[in-house]
């Protein structure tokens, strides 16, 4: 591992830092640009501390690999982009309905299907809340810098561990291609969650027992616990049920898990929003490009902030609604056709002005295209 | 159109932001690696680079970008090049109109015939490579040499350690010369204007 000081730190390699600070010990994947150095760290970094890394045919079998090890006991992590994103949404929901804890990293290039391998894009958005099909809620959260890559990696797996769910890290090619010079936590430095493990006698264990929280005590497959992973809707044992009732609990307890401590997992990034009339509302790479516009724009008077999602989904309703009551005007820009813009109109009052800023065509969207939007509607 | 706002509008000049610019396989992007982890070393500089290539292994349009501030860096990509160095002619083409007025502009002269200015600087990259450093593949390193020579941007010293710390086992020396003569050309560039233009 890189030494804890000042170093050059590609973003692919941060993600890989902050995974092994978090306890990852489990990498499965199928190389793709432009998520490949997160594999290639993995298969340097993990031999070294007793981890292990494979791998596999292709990314179907690389999140099956990442689940077995994670309900085997392990912190287990795999990083694709937008094709193997795709090919993976599968098992992805077979997680989410397993409630089995892992990382799925998603380094965004341009589609659909192959598309621009290296290029920029961040239209996997609504992709990473409603890739497998069925009801189901998701976390994802999004990093915007190397060193954001870290803690938001770090956040990930402890999101992960604490509501025993898959966990997406929205990155984009930007932010994975780009080095900077960053500084590497220290152990101790950040708080580090691990699954709560069955402590009952084995004949009492339920893998899915109702909990006050809605998370259930997980037991490793070998540690003498008779457990089931099953991708049919099942009943606090895991067996199979077609009971209307006990169908209805399962998927309650899947969104109210996340739900109900909505507000442990928002994070947000607000920057001179106090007295703003005009707010940018992004996430990722392209919010690099809208702190250096607001910073501009306010050097020429103008009152705009800017509020960014670093957990993008569960949406922050409540939190956006707060920060953003004094704006008559949201500007939103994506390095897409327009996706989170759509949750902003939902949440925000219908008298609200709500702009999206949309770029496509591969490049990131410079400060200077994005005072020119807000010149446009000021 | 009259711009209320773009009008009053002015990027701070509190970056120094240098392109490398080629064509894929002539190493631009490890180039911009090398001279970032050279200025890094500089504990009140902060460094962001960054790149943009194709899907090829070799050939198409290839760029990096390596961004220097004391200050944070918001937007890692740069929007007025410092310095602009260009190994193809399609990349002279291409990247030209982003280098400010102000802006230092290095060729190789061997591959770039047509440059849209008077003020600029001209050296022979791949020609010196393959002729003086030993292989034509050290030809970024000859550029990073004449680069520090040109900008000051890093000493000749940080930028040897930083060759030396990505160099291949076996290629030291032909990396450390490439680095000298790089230099040291672009010094007798420097020290005598007429040089200036052309080769």
């Amino acid at each position: 591992m890189v030494d804890t000081q000042r170093t050059l730190l590609l973003g692919n390699l941060a993600a890989v830092e902050g995974a092994i600070y978090a306890g990852m010990r489990f990498y499965a994947g199928y190389p793709i640009t432009p998520s490949t150095e997160v594999a290639e760290g993995c298969s340097r970094e993990l031999p070294k501390i007793g981890g292990r890394f494979i791998q596999m045919e292709d990314e179907i079998s690389s999140i099956g690999a990442v689940v077995g090890a994670s309900v085997s006991g392990m912190k287990a992590m795999t990083a694709t982009s937008g094709p193997g994103f795709s090919l993976m949404q599968e098992n992805i929901g077979y997680a989410y309905i397993t409630e089995t804890p892992c990382v799925v990293i998603n380094v965004q290039r341009g589609g659909p299907s192959t598309g621009l391998p290296t290029k920029v894009s961040q239209s996997d958005t609504m992709q990473a809340r409603w890739g497998p099909h069925g009801d189901y809620t998701a976390i994802v959260v999004a990093p915007s810098t190397v060193g954001d890559t870290v803690t938001e990696t770090i956040r990930a797996f402890n999101l992960s561990e604490r509501f025993r769910t898959p966990v997406v890290v929205l990155m984009d090619e930007i932010i994975g291609h780009q080095r900077e010079l960053i500084s590497l936590p220290k152990p101790g430095e950040h708080q580090v969650i691990n699954r709560v493990k069955a402590t009952v006698p084995p004949e009492e264990f339920q893998p899915f027992r109702l909990t006050a929280n809605g998370v259930s005590p997980m037991a490793a497959y070998g540690e003498g616990y008779r457990t089931i992973s099953t991708g049919l809707t099942h009943d606090p044992m895991g067996f199979t049920t077609n009971e209307p009732k006990e169908i209805k609990v399962k998927l309650d307890k899947l969104r109210n898990k996340i739900m109900d401590f909505r507000s442990e997992i928002t994070k947000l990034r607000v920057e001179m929003m106090d007295d703003a009339e005009i707010a940018f509302v992004s996430y990722g790479s392209v919010s690099r490009a809208v702190l250096l516009a607001v910073a501009l724009a306010r050097s020429a008077g103008v009152k705009v902030g800017l509020v960014q999602l670093y957990t993008v989904w569960p949406f922050p309703d409540n939190k956006l609604r707060d920060y953003c009551q004094k704006c008559h005007k949201i500007i939103v820009p994506e390095l897409n056709m327009g996706q989170i813009v759509h949750e902003i109109r939902r949440v925000m009052p219908p008298d609200t002005e709500i702009h999206s800023l949309q770029r496509y065509d591969g490049e990131i969207l410079t400060p200077m295209q994005i005072l020119e939007k807000l010149e446009e509607v000021m | 159109m009259e711009h209320k706002l773009l009008d009053k509008i002015e990027i701070p000049h509190d970056r120094f932001e240098i392109r490398l610019s080629g064509s894929g396989g002539q190493g631009m992007i490890l180039g911009s690696v090398i001279l970032a982890e050279a200025i890094g070393v500089d504990y009140s500089k902060n460094v962001v680079q960054t790149q943009s290539y194709g899907p090829e292994a070799r050939g198409g349009a290839s760029k990096a970008d390596v961004v220097v501030s004391t200050n944070e860096i918001y937007y890692p990509k740069a929007m007025q090049l410092d310095m602009l160095l260009c190994m193809t002619q399609e990349s002279m083409d291409r990247y030209y109109a982003d280098l400010h007025k102000d802006g230092v502009l290095i060729v190789d002269s061997g591959l770039v015939k047509n440059v849209p200015t008077e003020t600029y600087y001209a050296l022979p990259f791949t020609k010196i490579a393959r002729e003086e450093a030993g292989h034509v593949m050290v030809a970024n390193v000859v550029a990073l040499g004449a680069i520090a020579a040109f900008t000051g941007i890093v000493s000749k010293e940080d930028l040897i350690d930083a060759v030396l710390k990505r160099a291949p086992r076996g290629t030291e020396e032909k990396n450390r010369t490439a680095v000298e003569i790089g230099y040291a050309e672009a010094m007798k560039v420097k020290k005598d204007p007429s040089r200036r233009a052309g080769d």
